[in-house]
């Protein structure tokens, strides 16, 4: 396949110089590629990892502001004791899709926005190993995402009179709980909400492995020369190590979701109790994929800590190894805990046992990587920059998080805290506390290089505030409310019960966290538009991406580095002379770009056409079967062409232009 | 970078050396012996339930047939070792006999299984729907036949593309090669279903 086909355009005053510009740039099946369009048409067929960063951050944050909206509702509807602001049924939507909206739809996205932007800035690579492949996972993401969210407009056009499902139940948006047990998502008493809730799930999977292989990939044969695996930036570390759990952990819940399928479509009876079907096996498949899920949605966020704090602590990180190893035993014993979401459905004392103890070591390598964040801290000159303040946060509500998951660990005491709101208080902890600090601390740390504009004022300081101060005034109560016995998921509670005023205190802190959100995309759009220019390196950096310009140009780094140290720029900048950043001569044919294409995006319409008409085929809407073959069609050609048309690409000389 | 190029010092070469797209196929395995694992489990652990359901796998399987068409899907696989080798040594020729002899190996094998689900809904009245034996057999047996339709749909492929114009045995070795891998590994995978799901039953 040809390499050198070049652009036909002439390229704009900044642009650097295009090899060969005489060629009209055609694939191998003669079709025009869409290599240097601008606007709309740039994004649908980039293939170029930030801006496929940029946008998985944007949907994610998009998807985050929908959770929160469904998180609001929830906490009004609570309350007061006996309120009826929503009825029951819709109070079960609410939390069903607050729940995979924010673990599916913006926490992983969130972090795989990281994923794209830093991998191959960090490792000093042009790009992922499969240009095309990253832009597929963005889409198919997206796909999955609306398949889940569309429901919502189904169940208003039901509240219309305008749509009803053949077989009359109005549950249209899913309502049996992020974790779907069956036989509940069975089709004896849920409707087509649970089957939009399976096809947009395993369109979403798909998305997450895709990217996954694309990044394990990336980290092990891209790296710059000299980047040797104990030299790699922690967070990379961490994107591999989720990367391997997502591989690892998605393919039982595809075949969970599966199984759900066939017997709601095709009559299996794989959860059907009146046949032999066990409604354990359901709950043993979702944890062993749900329990791994819980580590992809936190390692990134320790990674990301693990980036912020040596910055403004200007020290090495303590533990470089101990944390990376320990990162590694967190992803292998996350595989092995999964039945502690079981402690109450009578496992037997053998397994109760084994699974409580594996439960109290998994603490361990987390509690060795809070002692190397502590150690990293102690005795530097620490800045209190925004970030700074986001990543110590983290470590507080974190460890918060952590002390109440280790209670659970104790399975008699399990037993107690089971289903009530103290195991609400717990997770928040740690998602809020952990992931969502983290992620925001990220993004305090990253958007300068990101888009080149530096935040400016003291509103970050009051995000941060804001955001911790809700965190806890909306979950601490919920300690207490578990432990007084209120129970999760029941839409309201009875006057006299005492969870009257701790509910309204709960209310008033989600609202304060929602404000603080709202403050922070506030920020967030004002230093897009109007913040002064960033620089290379306006934090004193460690790492490779901040040797490049704010924001980077297209091909990334204009001469491969080579790296001699770990934090090569630290050492760049303070350290021996022979620990410099060095760099590899550039090929005379200048750096290799890969071709935009519009064939992922079709691969991924396939899916979204065929989730979509599975699940409406379910409602009874007549040619939905055919509907869905046609969508698995459009993947199918939407793979072919992408095949044959090759990798396509030109050439840039980024340096002939500098001269 | 602004810094004086520093070529002097030895690159130290980190990569693995192992072609991307082979990687790729060796984690998306490691991935998918995930997915065949999830459903073997959910056979085994339905094995005791069916068992006291009056549904009796010895009068339906056919263990002749499915033992035959066991050695033709092994035998696919000697074919598609030929074939990667062959292209490794450049003869396109060879290389297209053995993939014909891949295709029509795993061709044989999904008709086998095609008369044998046939078989067992018409005479034996096994349909999904009989207990939790009927719907884990024809899902993970399903689920492999369709691994098998996919890889004959991706060789098939490249049969098609070996005599474009574009078609390079140096340059697209690798690709057979990463095929192989999935083909092989389908095959692996039916070794142990039919241990687990078969030749368990005759124990």
């Amino acid at each position: 396949m040809s390499l050198s086909t070049t652009k036909t355009a002439a390229p704009p005053k900044s642009a650097p110089h295009e090899h060969d510009s005489s060629k009209a740039a055609r694939s191998n099946l003669g079709l025009v590629r869409p290599d240097h369009t601008t606007g709309w048409k740039d994004w649908l067929t980039t293939v170029d990892h930030k801006k496929i960063g940029a946008m998985y951050a944007i949907f994610s944050l998009a998807f985050l502001i929908v959770g929160g909206v469904e998180a609001l509702a929830i906490r009004a509807q609570l309350a007061f004791a006996e309120n009826n602001l929503v009825s029951a049924e819709t109070y079960n939507q609410l939390f069903t899709m607050h729940g995979t909206t924010m673990v599916f739809l913006a926490v992983m996205p969130l972090s795989s926005a990281f994923f794209n932007f830093l991998v191959p800035l960090q490792i000093g690579a042009r790009d992922v190993a499969f240009p095309r492949l990253n832009a597929f996972s963005l889409w198919t993401f997206v796909a999955g995402a609306i398949v889940i969210n569309l429901s919502w407009i189904f169940q208003a056009a039901n509240a219309f009179g305008w749509f009803t499902p053949i077989d009359g139940r109005t549950d249209i948006v899913p309502s049996a709980g992020w974790f779907g047990y069956a036989p509940l998502t069975g089709d004896q008493y849920s409707g087509i909400g649970t089957d939009f809730w399976i096809f947009g799930l395993q369109v979403l999977g798909i998305a997450s492995v895709a990217a996954s292989l694309n990044f394990i990939v990336t980290i092990i044969n891209f790296r710059a020369p000299g980047l040797k695996m104990m030299r790699l930036p922690v967070f990379i570390w961490m994107t591999l190590i989720t990367s391997f759990l997502i591989i690892f952990a998605f393919p039982p819940i595809t075949v969970a979701l599966g199984e759900l399928m066939f017997d709601r479509v095709f009559g299996a009876n794989f959860f059907r109790v009146d046949q032999g079907g066990q409604p354990i096996l359901w709950q043993h498949l979702f944890w062993v994929f749900g329990h791994p899920e819980v580590y992809i949605l936190i390692l990134p966020a320790m990674g990301i800590v693990s980036e912020i704090l040596p910055v403004f602590s200007r020290k090495p990180l303590f533990g470089y190894s101990l944390i990376v190893f320990s990162g590694a035993v967190i992803g292998f014993l996350g595989f092995a805990v999964w039945s502690h979401h079981m402690f109450t459905t009578g496992l037997g004392k053998v397994a109760t046992a084994a699974f409580s103890l594996l439960t109290m070591a998994i603490a361990v390598p987390t509690g060795v990587k809070i002692f190397n964040w502590i150690g990293t801290l102690w005795g530097g000159r620490i800045k209190f920059s925004v970030p700074m303040v986001f990543s110590l946060g983290f470590i507080w509500m974190f460890m918060m998080g952590g002390f109440s998951g280790i209670m659970h660990s104790a399975a008699p005491a399990d037993a107690q805290q089971q289903d009530s709101y103290f195991v609400v208080a717990h997770f928040h902890y740690v998602l809020i506390g952990g992931s969502i600090l983290s992620l925001l601390a990220g993004i305090y740390f990253w958007l300068p290089k990101m888009v080149g504009k530096m935040w400016y004022g003291k509103l970050g300081y009051w995000v941060s505030a804001t955001v911790v101060v809700g965190l806890n005034v909306t979950f601490f109560p919920m300690h207490f409310l578990g432990m007084i016995g209120m129970p999760r998921r029941t839409h309201t509670y009875l006057e006299g019960t005492g969870w009257q005023p701790m509910n309204l205190v709960c209310t008033v802190g989600a609202f304060i966290l929602a404000v603080g959100i709202f403050l922070f995309l506030w920020d967030l759009i004002r230093t897009i538009r109007k913040g002064p220019p960033a620089g290379d390196d306006p934090w004193d950096g460690r790492t490779l991406e901040w040797t490049i310009p704010s924001p980077p140009p297209s091909y990334n780094f204009a001469r491969t580095p080579i790296v001699h140290s770990r934090d090569p720029l630290w050492a760049h900048k303070h350290g021996k002379a022979s620990l410099r950043i060095g760099s590899v001569e550039p090929d005379p044919h200048g750096i290799h770009m890969p071709s935009q294409s519009w064939f992922p995006l079709l691969a991924s319409a396939g899916f979204f056409v065929l989730g979509l008409s599975m699940a409406l085929k379910q409602a009874g809407v007549p040619f939905c079967g055919y509907i869905a073959i046609a969508g698995l069609g459009i993947t199918v050609l939407g793979i072919y062409l992408w095949a044959l048309e090759g990798p396509g690409g030109f050439h840039v000389h980024p340096e002939e232009t500098n001269s | 970078m602004s810094h004086a190029h520093d070529t002097t010092a030895p690159l130290e070469h980190v990569p693995t050396g192992l072609d991307n797209k082979k990687l790729m196929m060796w984690l998306f395995l490691a991935s998918d012996c995930m997915f065949f694992g999830t459903l073997i489990t959910t056979h085994l652990v339905y094995r005791k339930i069916y068992e006291n359901v009056g549904v009796d796998p010895i009068h339906i399987f056919d263990i002749e047939l499915t033992t035959a068409s066991s050695f033709i899907l092994l035998m696919s696989s000697l074919f598609m070792a030929l074939a990667v080798s062959a292209i490794h040594k450049g003869s396109i020729k060879s290389f297209r006999w053995n993939l014909v002899g891949v295709i029509i190996f795993g061709s044989l094998f999904l008709a086998g299984q095609v008369y044998e689900f046939n078989h067992f809904v018409t005479h034996a009245g096994l349909t999904i729907s009989s207990g939790t034996f009927g719907s884990t057999f024809y899902v993970m047996t399903g689920t492999h036949g369709v691994h098998v339709a996919l890889g004959l749909l991706w060789l098939v492929s490249w049969l098609c593309y070996s005599f474009s114009p574009r078609f390079n045995a140096h340059q697209h070795a690798i690709d057979i090669e990463t095929a192989g891998l999935y083909w092989h590994f389908v095959d692996i995978v039916w070794i142990v279903i039919f241990t687990a799901v078969y030749l368990i039953e005759y124990v």
